[in-house]
């Protein structure tokens, strides 16, 4: 009898692997022939918005630490892309690896301010220095203040690549969310991510343990910066534009309901927040309802009943029917 | 025209009492956060729109039911601390114990929801509110013309801000405050009914935004996005003061605010960032804040 119940959950774990991969192939299908069926813009903005949340989840949802102003990565990025394909007729892979490099560089001076800091200031922190960069993005001339960077051609990727072909922008930017969602697993699978979230857990024990916790988060917070700068700098290209809206706290403030909306600490809870957001406010955009007030209910009703998220709260009904005797 | 450091007298008189005004409304505003931290252990991000609500709480008043300032400076707190004793009781109560960081996120969505209601109402652009007859016209100080308004600002602040940090010094229920801020558990156990504490201060935090509200709206234009940008300001503020002190809470404001119009003197261009400036050096000089205990 004992047997049995030992060696239950050891023989249902390879059907949970196959389901796994099963439905990260479905996944992947859908991806290429969503186009077919969507509007690709839309689908595109998903993509880049889905790869932002990803990059704050990394390190929300691993190292524990909230940041306020992930829009500086992001409308960062998209700046610097902007300007490079615009003003210097870079091409678009050239331009959004500038907008990576950009975006990697402001996560080191932020990171390096805010780690001093825990919790909620840590938070508080992240706020105003990016409240700082938006000030900064308004005055200095190359973002045109109000105007912000208009008509960036979107050109030739590697100079063969049509961009301007709705399909194969919409590839590349598959591709793009692919690598960075990819290198987010790969970094929370890591013995470095290990590290990440034992600092979550108990940042004092991984102090004792000889980890330089400054160093680990430091590392992590350029990462997620770097991974925000790929969608912000990739939207760029897609819109053709960026603006002082992507600098602004309003989409730090996106970007956190999205990924709480999906899952904190979940690998594809930031996806399945992203759409869901994206997909309602192009859907009340043409509505004259106040999409901010929406957004703002549906903050507090997750912060009150649902703060695991979509996907969390799946996840923990599957565990919870695996840990129960059938 | 006599000049300093070669800058006219008066523009730089003019400017110290702009920061001087600025000063007083990071003063109150970072208090109010202070008494809420202190006792609650949230920090309030809806602060910013329960300052914008009691200034559209008084434009109301006026408009539609011909109550003026003076009434407004008393009912238009009340209104607003009781909506917040409403969201503290069925919604931030919920959350005592879980990461703090849930209460930012909390009053965050809050914040949102009202600015967004009152931008969906009244539009983005700012409604005039004058400032009562008894406080209009100008002074003259021999050195520069005072706006009587703008000095009674000054002064209803600082009376405020130092009522407030007598309140919690020097009175029994300050007393059970600071009891209670530093061992909640103790003080309910000495019979002093913690919970509703906790409720009474969210709510005064909430009514001193309010009453900063009133004090602005003769000042900047009722405008539902007035609270959001000047939230992040003070949140900059109270990093750089530390939330440990109160009183350390109201000098960082004032100080930060004149420092910001001596700027806008000496540097215009710099004058939205450099408090930001200040705070970054102050994390890397001092993380815990010039008047914070927190290592």
């Amino acid at each position: 009898m004992s047997v049995e119940v030992q060696s239950q959950p050891i023989a249902r774990q390879p059907d949970l692997r196959t389901l796994t991969r099963l439905l990260t192939a479905l996944a992947l299908v859908g991806l290429l022939a969503a186009p077919f069926v969507v509007y690709p813009v839309l689908l595109m903005s998903m993509l880049c918005f889905a790869l932002f949340a990803c990059a704050f989840n990394l390190l929300i949802g691993y190292v524990g630490l909230l940041s306020f102003g992930h829009a500086t990565f992001f409308g960062g990025a998209a700046y610097f892309t902007a300007h490079a394909v615009k003003v210097w007729g870079w091409d678009p892979l050239a331009g959004i690896l500038l907008g990576v490099l950009g975006a990697a560089i402001l996560g080191l001076v932020v990171g390096f301010l805010a780690i001093r800091r825990q919790g909620i200031y840590f938070a508080m922190i992240t706020l105003a220095l990016g409240q700082m960069f938006a000030f900064i993005c308004l005055q200095v001339p190359f973002t045109h203040g109000e105007d912000g960077i208009q008509g960036v051609p979107r050109g030739h990727l590697l100079g063969f690549i049509d961009l301007n072909e709705p399909l194969s922008m919409y590839y590349v930017t598959l591709a793009i969310f692919l690598f960075g969602f990819f290198a987010v697993w790969r970094i929370v699978n890591s013995p470095f991510g290990n590290i990440l979230k034992a600092i979550r857990e108990n940042e004092r024990r991984a102090v004792s343990l000889g980890y330089r916790v400054d160093r680990y988060k430091l590392g992590a917070f350029v990462m997620s910066a770097a991974l925000a700068g790929l969608a912000g700098g990739t939207k760029a290209i897609v819109f053709q534009f960026a603006t002082l809206t992507d600098v602004q706290w309003q989409m730090s403030g996106e970007v956190i309901l999205m990924t709480l909306l999906g899952g904190i600490g979940t690998l594809v809870g930031p996806v399945v927040g992203a759409a869901f957001v994206i997909a309602l406010q192009n859907y009340l955009a043409s509505s004259d309802f106040p999409v901010t007030v929406l957004i703002g209910i549906i903050f507090v009703v997750c912060v009150l009943v649902f703060r695991r998220g979509v996907v969390g709260e799946l996840l923990e009904f599957v565990r919870r029917r695996e840990g129960r005797p059938d | 025209m006599s000049t300093i450091f070669g800058i006219p007298a008066p523009a730089l008189y003019g400017q110290i009492l702009i920061g001087l005004i600025n000063g007083s409304f990071y003063a109150l505003l970072s208090l109010g956060l202070a008494v809420i931290f202190g006792l609650l252990r949230v920090i309030n991000f809806a602060h910013g729109a329960q300052y914008m609500l009691g200034a559209f709480v008084s434009y109301g008043l006026l408009n539609y039911l011909g109550i003026g300032y003076w009434l407004a400076l008393i009912l238009a707190p009340l209104i607003v601390g009781a909506v917040a004793i409403v969201i503290e009781r069925t919604m931030l109560s919920r959350l005592y114990g879980l990461d703090p960081l849930y209460g930012l996120l909390l009053t965050f969505g809050l914040a949102l929801i009202f600015e967004g209601a009152f931008r969906y109402w009244f539009g983005t652009s700012g409604k005039p509110y004058a400032p009562p007859p008894q406080l209009t016209g100008a002074m003259n100080l021999g050195f520069m013309f005072l706006p009587i308004y703008r000095g009674w600002v000054v002064v209803a602040s600082l009376i405020i801000c130092l009522g407030t940090w007598l309140l919690i010094e020097k009175t029994r229920l300050g007393s059970y405050l600071r009891a209670a801020t530093e061992n909640a558990t103790l003080v309910q156990a000495f019979g002093v009914n913690v919970p509703r504490l906790l409720t009474l201060t969210y709510g005064l935090g909430a009514a001193l935004a309010a009453l900063a509200g009133v004090l602005a709206a003769p000042i900047y234009q009722v405008n539902p996005l007035m609270g959001s940008n000047l939230i992040i300001i003070v949140f900059a503020v109270v990093v750089v003061g530390g939330m440990g002190s109160i009183l350390g809470a109201i000098i960082t404001g004032y100080m930060l605010g004149i420092l910001e119009g001596l700027t806008k003197v000496f540097y215009a261009e710099a004058s939205s960032i450099v408090i930001f400036v200040v705070m970054a050096v102050v994390l890397l000089i001092r993380p815990a804040g010039l008047f914070g205990r927190e290592a």
